[in-house]
């Protein structure tokens, strides 16, 4: 039956039917043909296991977790310590991605560096989609003058691209990792706050907030229990779009010399440590930006992979 | 379309006034005193008060702005802490250089990422196609200062094509180009291709190809000539980003522009070329908004104005 594709337009329409016009279930199926409801979730989890870019993404984001919980246990060397007699080796079995020219081994830093970016960005983007999510949801809900207000400052720090941004707030609260996570949340602000405002103009308006607004329900229980729900979807499309976009800036910062200070093994700050052996020694540059690449990649392919199953609407082409 | 642009010209303003109000607090969120500051750490503490009561530090934090503001109309952006010049000739001799290298990344990026989208939307699913959306999503993932290094790895260090580091002809500018342009190109390269699937599909496109037009006609008189319409938005964007980008680039590059000043000034704790700069990137960003605006208004006629 062709009604009994997943998903399909026809199957929706049925479930919506009024009971008059829907034939009798024994007649028209028989139990084993009864597929089980499906939410919104477990449809767009099969769409996403479908979608052969989302899952190499979603399996490496997986994998980089892993090395950065167990890189204590798997590094070879230790990340920090001095070793000047094995300076600028390169790479070799007995160090696979060369040394620096402390003698470090490149190879372990970057496996202790995995859960440096994994960190700033993923508290990075949590930052920015708390606070984002907030004046987006007040700023959507409540409308009026405090939607202004808000709006009016959101399109302010718009107006400085997000990279000078995050450099203004560095420069004032000094360079250091932890500064480099505010910095990044303070940037990913605008963007949670305006979908979080696209999303609130057009749900309340749906006919389950007014049913929840008529049983009593207040302005908070309507934000926290109903509205905030519904906008899961997007929000979850948009945090990991930016984790990758946190984790470049972090790492961008840190190559300026803004974030992470040495000896911490951060992706970027090795880059900048590079950049003068780029000459007789281009493997201590060369590495750590592979690991930013192959980071940013996969959480872009499990972020587009995601919009793509959570709502197909918005898919290109 | 007057009053249209007028009001978005006024709108501009608060943003501005924002803007400056950020970058004017920087000098006094930073920890320590401004007037220490300016007078450096072997100043007595009298000379400290001396230029504390000379820079105005001494009143109110409103009054403080106004006159800063003020000064900032008449082009007086202070002095460099580390230089003992004007900041505004400091930024003066930096300007050129960013404008010259964010114009030729602009160019290279459109040029490219255009042709290459227009390609891959013609011919859809082809092995053109599929390569060059992964090489525009390796595009876009690439850390740009790594991409700098490398490309400067191979075409200067391994190849000797090009010289490393410094501004000079059109060969010190390839690299610091491409380098910069390289994010711009891969996003303008997808939405010219998307926005190119989406025309293809247009019932005009469909006409002009039963009254007999070649394709070549079709695709470079009907479908691009209205793809471009998002395009160019993107491109506008992406022009104001390549502005903050160039922080980066020109620090790759050692590249004597706006953004290079920029980092050498927070390093030395240089403030007033620190505030300068950060304001001409922001100001420049918001003119180019504005103007993109207004070139999308004058090419697409669908647009309300809002003016009724």
């Amino acid at each position: 039956m062709a009604s009994l594709i997943p998903g399909s337009l026809t199957e929706h329409n049925k479930e919506l039917g009024s009971k008059a016009d829907r034939p009798p279930i024994s007649q028209a199926l028989t139990p084993d043909q009864i597929r089980k409801p499906r939410s919104l979730w477990s449809d767009a989890w099969s769409r996403l296991l479908r979608n052969p870019a989302a899952v190499t993404g979603g399996l490496i984001v997986i994998l980089l977790i892993v090395v950065s919980i167990a890189a204590p246990y798997i590094a070879p060397y230790d990340p920090i310590a001095l070793n000047l007699g094995d300076s600028l080796a390169p790479p070799s079995l007995k160090h696979l991605a060369g040394t620096d020219v402390h003698g470090r081994d490149i190879f372990s830093r970057i496996l202790y560096g995995t859960g440096i970016s994994l960190r700033i960005g993923f508290l990075g983007m949590s930052l920015g989609c708390l606070l984002g999510v907030t004046l987006g949801v007040v700023s959507g809900y409540y409308g009026g003058w405090l939607d202004m207000l808000i709006m009016r400052l959101v399109d302010i720090q718009l107006a400085f691209p997000g990279l000078l941004l995050a450099i203004c707030v560095v420069t004032i609260i000094g360079p250091g990792l932890d500064n480099v996570i505010v910095a990044v949340g303070i940037f990913s602000i605008p963007g949670f706050a305006r979908v979080m405002r696209g999303q609130m103009l057009s749900l309340k308006e749906q006919d389950y907030i007014l049913a929840a607004r008529m049983i009593g329900a207040n302005d908070r229980r309507i934000m926290i229990q109903h509205l905030l729900p519904n906008s899961l979807a997007p929000l979850l499309v948009l945090a990991s779009l930016r984790i990758a976009t946190a984790i470049i800036a972090a790492a961008t910062l840190s190559f300026l010399g803004l974030g992470a200070q040495p000896p911490i093994p951060e992706w970027g700050a090795m880059l900048t440590d590079g950049r003068q052996y780029l000459a007789i020694a281009p493997y201590v540059a060369t590495t750590p930006g592979v690991a930013i690449l192959i980071t940013v990649l996969s959480f872009n392919l499990l972020g587009d992979g995601l919009r793509d199953a959570l709502d197909p609407r918005l898919r290109v082409d | 379309m007057t009053r249209y642009f007028i009001r978005r010209l006024l709108f501009i303003i608060p943003t501005l006034l924002g803007v400056s109000i950020i970058v004017f607090l920087i000098r006094y969120l930073i920890p320590g005193d401004p007037a220490r500051l300016v007078a450096g750490p072997d100043a007595t503490l009298q000379d400290v008060e001396i230029i504390r009561a000379e820079y105005g530090l001494d009143r109110p934090l409103p009054v403080q702005y106004v006159s800063w503001l003020g000064n900032l109309m008449h082009g007086d952006l202070g002095r460099s802490t580390r230089m003992h010049r004007p900041v505004t000739e400091e930024l003066g001799r930096a300007i050129p250089a960013t404008i010259e290298l964010t114009l030729a990344a602009i160019v290279i990026a459109v040029l490219v990422g255009m042709g290459a989208g227009i390609i891959a939307g013609v011919r859809r699913n082809s092995i053109f196609d599929y390569s060059s959306m992964v090489v525009a999503l390796l595009g876009v993932c690439t850390p740009p200062f790594w991409l700098g290094l490398m490309l400067m790895l191979v075409f200067a260090v391994k190849l000797d094509l090009f010289p490393t580091v410094g501004r000079g002809g059109v060969d010190h500018l390839i690299l610091p180009a491409v380098t910069l342009g390289v994010q711009a190109m891969a996003i303008i390269a997808r939405v010219t291709r998307s926005s190119m699937l989406e025309v293809l599909n247009m019932d005009y496109i469909r006409t002009a190809y039963a009254k007999g037009l070649t394709a070549h006609a079709v695709i470079i008189r009907h479908a691009v000539k209205n793809a471009f319409i998002p395009v160019i938005t993107v491109i506008g964007l992406e022009f104001g980003y390549l502005l903050a980008g160039a922080v980066v680039t020109e620090t790759v590059f050692a590249y004597p522009g706006l953004g290079w000043l920029l980092v050498q000034s927070i390093a030395f704790r240089d403030y007033p070329v620190v505030q300068g700069a950060l304001l001409l990137l922001a100001f420049q960003f918001a003119f180019v908004n504005l103007l993109v605006d207004v070139i999308y208004g004058f090419l697409d006629p669908r647009i309300s104005y809002g003016t009724q």
